[in-house]
């Protein structure tokens, strides 16, 4: 299990599921700008709570957790390099606004990989293909662009059978040297992309052969159409932008090392 | 021998494939294991060269507990043919991919040679020595795959779904192969749901369903057993279809072989005749 599939695509009935994949993205977007414009804990730490209702929403609290333990990691390596770097290159006075900032830092990290993860958690890649599709990207682009996140679990699927099969002929894949490593992947990567590319050419004949592409305009079944709660969600997304732009203009945040002196 | 005791296992997104298998294979026997797709058939053989190591209970091979030996180490006893040839292809030529194997293995490179020669002709692939393993047809990378496998001689030898798109004629040949093989002192293991061509080889059958062993016995015994074959999902041969409709008035049932059904058949023509 491994943290991606903190951001794949889970079907849930619930209204998070339901929303408009524009609407999200807008959201995501949101998200990504105002957790730029903070570095200091308080308003990020707010930010990191603030989601957490939509993920309760969603009923994907187990996989989000999971993303959020994969991204743990990288945390604690984002944290260390910033408490390193700033050590030695930053001119703080005191090693505890050293570790606060760094902290903070590492919290925006965890909020965007937050976001994303409930993003990609919620959004379909069909409903993402339609949102493409009435945005006017081609048809062509947003079909290649579903149809590849569709065929990402197939390809890892038999990437694990094909390593079984190698390793049944006595191929071992770990130790030796770089060199020695990347020569064992052959025998991976060569069938792996030999029926990649057979799949693709069939899938283009049984798609040919179901008229793909003989119309020009095509209509779509279901047809996004933005409700009361894809609008309440951009009205927060827009709320939170403009307070936040006005926090970061007008009120000077204090630092936790500061408050605790207090 | 191969020992399997009480296997549990459960996939890492919590699907449990097996529950409580336990099995005992003697060398030199001829094991078919069957059942609907999902039974847990795969997962189980994959358990025999290392690949998959049980959640609970052991598996030996020749006493050698599996969670204790490198696949690669098993590997060389227990030669594992995969459903889709295609998983394994990737040599330039057919002799360089019938020689992965042996170089895996370390193989010295005049032993190659000669096993890669040997492997060719059993498999009656001489002719395509120096062609592609990609331009051949499914039936042909078949072969390929099984000469990959069997060039380095494994005392065990694992097929997973053998006949699947194999012509009839290709898998009357695989037919005779597989016995000539069993004939050499191999143990031979096949995984199917080709009730049609397990009643033709007449192996000793496990059936399995929903991760568990639910019969296991003669061929003879077990296929012509209505109630554990519907409840593995599997169909009667047609032969024993014929005669479980005869039951009533008075042939044997536990018939899976045309020549013998023949036999019996032409015999009651004679008494009535
Ligand atoms: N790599 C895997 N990850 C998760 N579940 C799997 C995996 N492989 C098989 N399964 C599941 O385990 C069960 C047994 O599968 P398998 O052993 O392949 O059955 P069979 O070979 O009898 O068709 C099935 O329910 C299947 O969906
Ligand atoms: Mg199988």
């Amino acid at each position: 299990m491994s943290m991606f599939d903190g951001f794949k695509f889970r079907s849930v009935n619930s209204s998070v599921h339901k929303m408009d994949p524009r609407a999200k993205f807008i959201y995501v977007c949101v998200m990504f700008a105002v957790a730029v414009m903070f570095s200091q804990i308080i308003p990020l730490l707010v930010l990191l709570i603030i989601q957490m209702p939509l993920v309760f929403a969603a009923r994907v609290q187990k996989e989000w957790l999971r993303s959020m333990k994969g991204a743990a990691g990288f945390a604690i390596i984002i944290f260390l390099m910033n408490v390193f770097s700033l050590y030695f290159y930053g001119n703080y006075e005191s090693l505890s606004a050293i570790v606060e900032r760094s902290f903070a830092l590492t919290l925006r990290f965890m909020v965007l990989i937050e976001s994303f993860s409930v993003f990609f958690l919620t959004t379909s890649p069909d409903l993402l293909g339609l949102a493409l599709e009435q945005s006017r990207v081609p048809y062509e682009l947003c079909f290649a662009f579903t149809t590849a996140v569709r065929f990402v679990p197939v390809l890892a699927e038999e990437a694990q059978t094909i390593m079984d099969a190698q390793k049944a002929r006595g191929l071992e894949l770990e130790g030796g040297s770089f060199i020695k490593k990347i020569r064992n992947y052959i025998p991976i990567l060569i069938p792996l992309i030999v029926n990649a590319i057979r799949r693709s050419l069939e899938l283009a004949e049984t798609m040919e052969s179901r008229a793909w592409g003989a119309t020009q305009n095509r209509t779509n079944l279901y047809v996004l159409r933005m409700g009361r709660k894809d609008f309440l969600l951009m009205l927060f997304s827009f709320a939170m932008l403009v307070v936040s732009v006005y926090v970061s203009l007008n009120v000077q945040i204090p630092n936790i090392i500061y408050l605790l002196n207090i | 021998m191969i020992r399997i005791q009480d296997v549990f296992f459960s996939y890492p997104n919590g699907v449990e494939a097996l529950k409580g298998v336990s099995l005992e294979i003697q060398d030199g026997e001829f094991l078919a294991i069957m059942g609907q797709n999902g039974a847990g058939k795969t997962t189980l053989v994959k358990h025999i060269n290392g690949l998959l190591k049980p959640t609970k209970g052991t598996v030996t091979v020749d006493e050698a507990d599996t969670t204790k030996v490198s696949v690669a180490t098993l590997a060389k006893k227990v030669g594992f043919v995969f459903q889709n040839p295609d998983h394994q292809l990737f040599s330039e030529t057919v002799e360089e991919e019938i020689s992965f194997a042996l170089r895996n293995f370390g193989f010295s490179e005049s032993a190659i040679k000669e096993r890669v020669n040997w492997a060719l002709n059993l498999l009656d692939l001489a002719e395509y020595r120096k062609v592609s393993p990609f331009m051949l047809s499914g039936g042909e990378r078949k072969r390929v795959a099984l000469a990959s496998v069997l060039a380095w001689d494994p005392k065990i030898v694992i097929l997973d779904e053998p006949t699947i798109g194999q012509d009839s004629q290709q898998k009357e040949r695989l037919r005779q192969f597989i016995l000539q093989l069993n004939h050499l002192g191999k143990t031979v293991i096949i995984v199917t749901h080709d009730v049609e061509f397990v009643a033709e080889c007449k192996p000793q059958v496990v059936l399995m369903s929903q991760g568990k062993v639910i019969a296991q016995g003669s061929a003879e015994k077990v296929l012509t057993n209505l109630e554990v074959v519907t409840q593995a999902s599997v169909v009667l041969p047609q032969i024993s279809q014929l005669f479980a409709n005869l039951k009533d008035i008075g042939f044997p049932t536990e018939v899976i072989d045309v020549n013998e059904a023949t036999d019996i058949l032409l015999g009651r023509l004679g008494d009535s005749r």
